[in-house]
């Protein structure tokens, strides 16, 4: 039988869903998609962030190359312009056709401008793709107001993005209240102050009837009431209107106001052509948010297959931060069935406004509107979409608690079909089969779920169900540290700091038993560096360094070790290199210049390393700490000083900051890197502190990771002066030295960070825990109390005792045989060591 | 028979150091470990890690598992029992040299 041919219209975010759900499911089909826009599906949802300093390739969802792999032919950049129902042909824009057996639309929607006199002049824009992106970014270079036509979620979004750009930000609105659609006139109050106190103007009831060009700014709006605006720019965010044209053109039906008609298995009126997404209409009703239009794309696929799936309608609660402010809308968020029944809270000292609606008989919820405030969310979501009994007072579950905490619906009480995480359409009983599978924490389930690795709104939730379910299993989550030590790493912390605790044996007396071991040793001697800053072979304190740290050196595979000095930001003297050359040779060192930007010299004997060290501190250097848990590189490019796009002084940035922060003793490796512009040399985005110049300061990324699990940097904080920079990274330092686990590089610790990035951002910009001046003293305690360790060492005959290969020889170790290759040597392989052997006794 | 192999003041509290000792033309390597908060004191055993392949086990971190004192080999982490040198993980155990502390320093017992 030969291959079924399906051909999508359209790579938005849901056609992407359809191609790569049907291309890795059982059905054999010849996959053809034709998309539109120049570029393969990306993520809408997340356009605003481009402002906030991601790269539009951030946002890709899939490529070229991917689909390729899946054997799908993609076509990108030419229009779909006709549909032959009866050839069963489609035929683009550029005059290419494809036949089909089965035809899927994903043509999604377009902005609706609304047709006001003007309105197709230059600086007209609107706010959909990518390429409006590009252009809106244009138009607001060097311009000071920008307005924003629609005062609904996305006009906000939108407006948001303005005022990203520098721009005094203007939201027109037709109606009277902002976010009409899902908010009652209490909650849309509540956000016009809450939005206008961020800078951002409202005007409301306000009917545009002509753009004009402007005296100060480029274009006038004069308005229905007799006042007018001058602007810069315009953005239209007046609502969308379905892609249906060529549907319309095949005769295909269409709903009274617009969209593709389909049925529950989302085909169309004819039989053969299905329609999905957002230029697809259900009962009248368009489903524009992306998790349903997932769904629709499922069901589509599945009337391919055996088991076909329905779509049925989908729930379009959101909870949105639009400009900073928590936005919550569940159901029937205005109360506007006739036997609903409201609870209203509303807190206008803190901004707060709250409104619950129930049925008359104060059983169910039946919709609710959240603003300034989304902690109730998950919980009034879940009995709404599962249709639980509310308790006896369902006010409380809005009313701010008075003492202890909020009412929380209990995670055990959710029905298995209860949906955890909507984007990824995870139930509790895909968790919990997940759990049966062999899942032991979050993360597994994450990964073997996807929940949560969407717009990542489910993640408390998802960990509540996570945690109930383990505990109910049995499964104690064990954080201890290891059998010593009835703790976390992060409680040991605490412990040390506040009993002002500063060796292993005082700590393990009073908060444990037996005699510790190499987890806990090294971990305690970690804390100890991070807040007493104590030489690493202080008498105490030996025995807790791992043997790298314990001979400041890192141990190579036959014994012997490696020397790294620091050169920050991989700038060195012409001096600075011929000593290291000659102190290579004198010592018979391997040499090799290693991934961070220096120079590791290998093979030296245990009883040379003082000696070595001695040479090297003369001629400058310090120690590189590339033995030790804690600052290694700050890699730089060359930035402003040489290269033509450098914008800012990237080499003397890295090199402050490599000083500030080196020897640093932390959870784990920190690795740190400074670019003088976006094309981003230093690579800065796989770092833990990342830092990236602009044209106004710099832009600051964390936990970033290359290595096994490489994870690309988040983007925390822009345009930041260096002051203020300093300021942000020794907090962030400092809080993830206080709080990670063990071994715990940054990017795992953020991945199990609760609250993610918002949080961070929170604590480190806003102080929102009071703790950032005690953070920054600290991080100031360990700067000032720097040594270099080996500096300090060689002139220490207690601390040089140990680097001796023998206690009572001046032998070396003859287990120790190096070969030459490549000009240098280098440890011998077995078979050579016997070869060498048998030479030596013939 | 006690054969002096150095002195205490050598040695580093909870650490291992190395000596080197000559029997019957036959180079050893004994690692030596000195735990002064225990009965027993010194532990003495092979420094050559089997796993590893290489002389270090004297560099390792030491501690106890259960109860058991125990020696980190400091290149791969598997653990060996200071009294009986049985490794905790794999197949694997080191020599046991008995030594004891005698005015001061540390002398071998056969
Ligand atoms: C020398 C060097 C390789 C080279 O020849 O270039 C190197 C060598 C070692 N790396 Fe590395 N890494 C070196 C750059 C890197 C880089 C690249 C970089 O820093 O730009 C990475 C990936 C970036 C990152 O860490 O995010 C890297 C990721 C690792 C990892 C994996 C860490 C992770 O989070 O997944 C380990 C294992 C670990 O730390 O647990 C590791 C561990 C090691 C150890 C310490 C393994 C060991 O225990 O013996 C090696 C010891 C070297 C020695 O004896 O001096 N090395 N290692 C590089 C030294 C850089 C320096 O100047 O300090
Ligand atoms: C700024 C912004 C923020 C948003 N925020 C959220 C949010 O937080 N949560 C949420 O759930 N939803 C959000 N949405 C809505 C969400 O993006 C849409 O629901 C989703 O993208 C719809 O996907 P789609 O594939 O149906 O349509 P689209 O993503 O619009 O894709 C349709 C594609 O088809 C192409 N096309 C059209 N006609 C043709 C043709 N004839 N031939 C070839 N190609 C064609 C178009 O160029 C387009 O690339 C947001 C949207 C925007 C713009
Ligand atoms: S990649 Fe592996 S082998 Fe190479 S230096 Fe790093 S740790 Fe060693
Ligand atoms: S709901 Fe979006 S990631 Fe789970």
């Amino acid at each position: 039988m030969s291959k079924l041919k399906v051909v999508v219209v359209g790579n938005g975010m849901v056609g992407h869903h359809y191609v790569e759900t049907l291309a890795t499911s059982d059905v054999d089909a010849e996959i053809t998609v034709i998309g539109g826009e120049t570029r393969p599906a990306y993520d809408r949802v997340h356009l605003s962030e481009v402002f906030d300093g991601k790269e539009p390739s951030d946002l890709a969802m899939t490529t070229r190359e991917h689909y390729d792999d899946l054997g799908v032919n993609a076509h990108f950049g030419d229009f779909v312009a006709s549909i032959d129902r009866d050839a069963k042909t489609v035929t683009t824009v550029g005059g290419q056709q494809f036949s089909y057996d089965k035809l899927v639309l994903a043509t999604g929607s377009y902005p609706f401008i609304p047709p006001v006199p003007g309105h197709d002049q230059a600086h007209c824009l609107a706010y959909r793709t990518i390429d409006d992106l590009a252009e809106i970014k244009a138009s607001a270079k060097g311009k000071k107001v920008g307005v924003v036509v629609g005062g609904g979620l996305l006009g906000l979004e939108c407006a948001n993005a303005l005022k990203n750009l520098g721009l005094e930000a203007h939201v027109v609105e037709f109606a009277p209240g902002l976010m009409g659609v899902q908010l009652d006139d209490g909650g849309s109050q509540m956000l016009r102050r809450k939005i206008e106190d961020l800078g951002v103007k409202v005007h409301t009831s306000k009917a545009t009837q002509l753009i004009s060009s402007g005296d100060q700014h480029r274009l006038k709006m004069e308005f229905a009431d007799d006042t007018e605006l001058e602007t810069d720019m315009i953005v239209f965010s007046a609502g969308i209107r379905p892609y249906d044209q060529l549907a319309r053109d095949a005769d295909l039906k269409v709903g009274e106001r617009g969209g593709i008609e389909i049925d529950y298995q989302c085909k169309t009126s004819d039989e053969n052509i299905f329609a999905i997404g957002e230029c697809a209409v259900l009962g009248n009703f368009i489903y524009g948010l992306v998790a349903p239009g997932y769904r629709m794309a499922e069901a589509a696929v599945s009337q391919l297959s055996d088991d076909k799936v329905s779509f049925t309608g989908a729930d379009m609660s959101t909870k949105l931060k639009l400009l900073g402010v928590d936005v919550g809308s569940i159901g029937d968020s205005k109360g506007l069935a006739e036997d609903s029944r409201a609870f209203v809270f509303s807190d206008e000292r803190d901004d707060v406004y709250k409104r619950l609606n129930v049925s008359a008989d104060g059983k169910k919820v039946l919709g609710a509107t959240l603003v300034g405030d989304c902690d109730d969310y998950d919980t009034i979501l879940q009995y709404y979409l599962n249709d639980i009994d509310l308790p006896e007072n369902a006010e409380n579950l809005i009313l701010p608690a008075l003492d202890g905490e909020a009412p929380s619906l209990g995670v055990d009480a959710l029905p298995m079909t209860a949906s955890i995480c909507s984007c990824h359409n995870v139930s509790k009983g895909d968790v919990i089969s997940a759990i049966d599978g062999g899942c032991q924490s979050v993360a597994d389930v994450k990964s073997c779920t996807s929940a949560a690795t969407g717009c990542g709104g489910c993640a408390a939730l998802l960990k509540n169900v996570v945690d109930f379910e383990l505990t109910a299993r049995g499964v104690e989550v064990n954080t201890d540290i290891c059998e010593h030590f009835k703790h976390t790493r992060q409680e040991l912390f605490t412990i040390a700091q506040s009993s002002q605790i500063k060796t292993f044996d005082e700590l393990i007396e009073k908060h444990g038993t037996g005699h510790g071991c190499d987890i806990c040793k090294p971990a305690v001697g970690s804390i100890m560096a991070s807040l007493w800053n104590e030489h690493v072979l202080e008498s105490d304190l030996v025995q807790l360094q791992d043997t790298n740290d314990n001979f400041m050196a890192n141990m190579q595979k036959d014994g012997t070790y490696s020397v790294v000095p620091r050169v920050p930001a991989g700038e060195i003297l012409p001096e600075q290199l011929i000593v290291l050359g000659q102190v290579a040779k004198k010592y018979d060192l391997y040499s090799k210049i290693t991934g961070g930007q220096r120079v590791d010299l290998f093979g030296a004997k245990l009883n040379d390393l003082p000696d070595i060290w001695s040479a090297l501190i003369d001629a400058g250097f310090e120690t590189g700490h590339a033995y030790a848990k804690s600052l290694r590189t700050v890699k730089s490019c060359v930035g402003s000083t040489w290269c033509r796009y450098g914008v800012q002084d990237s080499v003397g940035q890295a090199i402050d900051i490599e000083h500030r922060y080196k020897g640093l003793r932390s959870p784990h490796k920190l690795k740190m890197a400074v670019s003088g512009c976006t094309r981003e040399c230093a690579e800065a985005q796989s770092k833990d502190v990342g830092i990236i110049a602009t044209e106004n300061g710099w832009n600051l990324y964390v936990c970033g990771n290359g290595g096994m699990k490489p994870r690309h940097a988040d983007l925390f904080a822009t345009d930041l002066d260096t002051p203020t920079l300093i300021k942000y990274i020794d907090r962030f330092l400092m809080f993830y030295v206080r709080t990670a686990d063990r071994l715990q590089r940054t990017s795992t610790w953020f991945e199990n960070l609760e609250g993610g990035l918002p949080y961070l951002q929170d604590v480190i910009i806003n102080d929102s825990l009071g703790i950032a001046e005690d953070l920054e003293a600290q991080m100031q305690h360990v700067v000032n109390t720097y040594q270099c360790e080996w500096k300090t060492a060689i002139t220490d005959k207690e601390k040089l005792k140990r680097f001796t290969q023998f206690v009572n020889s001046d032998k070396d170790d003859d287990a120790v045989i190096m070969v030459e290759e490549r000009g240098q040597k280098r440890p011998a392989t077995d078979a050579e060591k016997k070869r060498l052997a048998f030479k030596a006794v013939s | 028979m006690s054969t002096v192999i150095c002195k205490v003041e050598d040695l580093t509290k909870n650490s291992g150091s190395c000596a080197l000792l000559t029997q019957n033309g036959q180079q050893q390597q004994i690692a030596i470990y000195y735990l002064p908060n225990t009965e027993q004191k010194v532990f003495g055993l092979g420094n050559w890690d089997p796993i590893g392949q290489a002389n270090v086990m004297s560099r390792g971190m030491v501690g106890s598992i259960d109860d058991e004192l125990v020696v980190a080999s400091p290149l791969y982490k598997q653990h060996f029992s200071l009294v009986t040198g049985k490794c905790l993980e794999q197949d694997a155990s080191l020599p046991v040299y008995e030594l004891a502390i005698e005015d001061q320093n540390i002398v071998l017992k056969s």
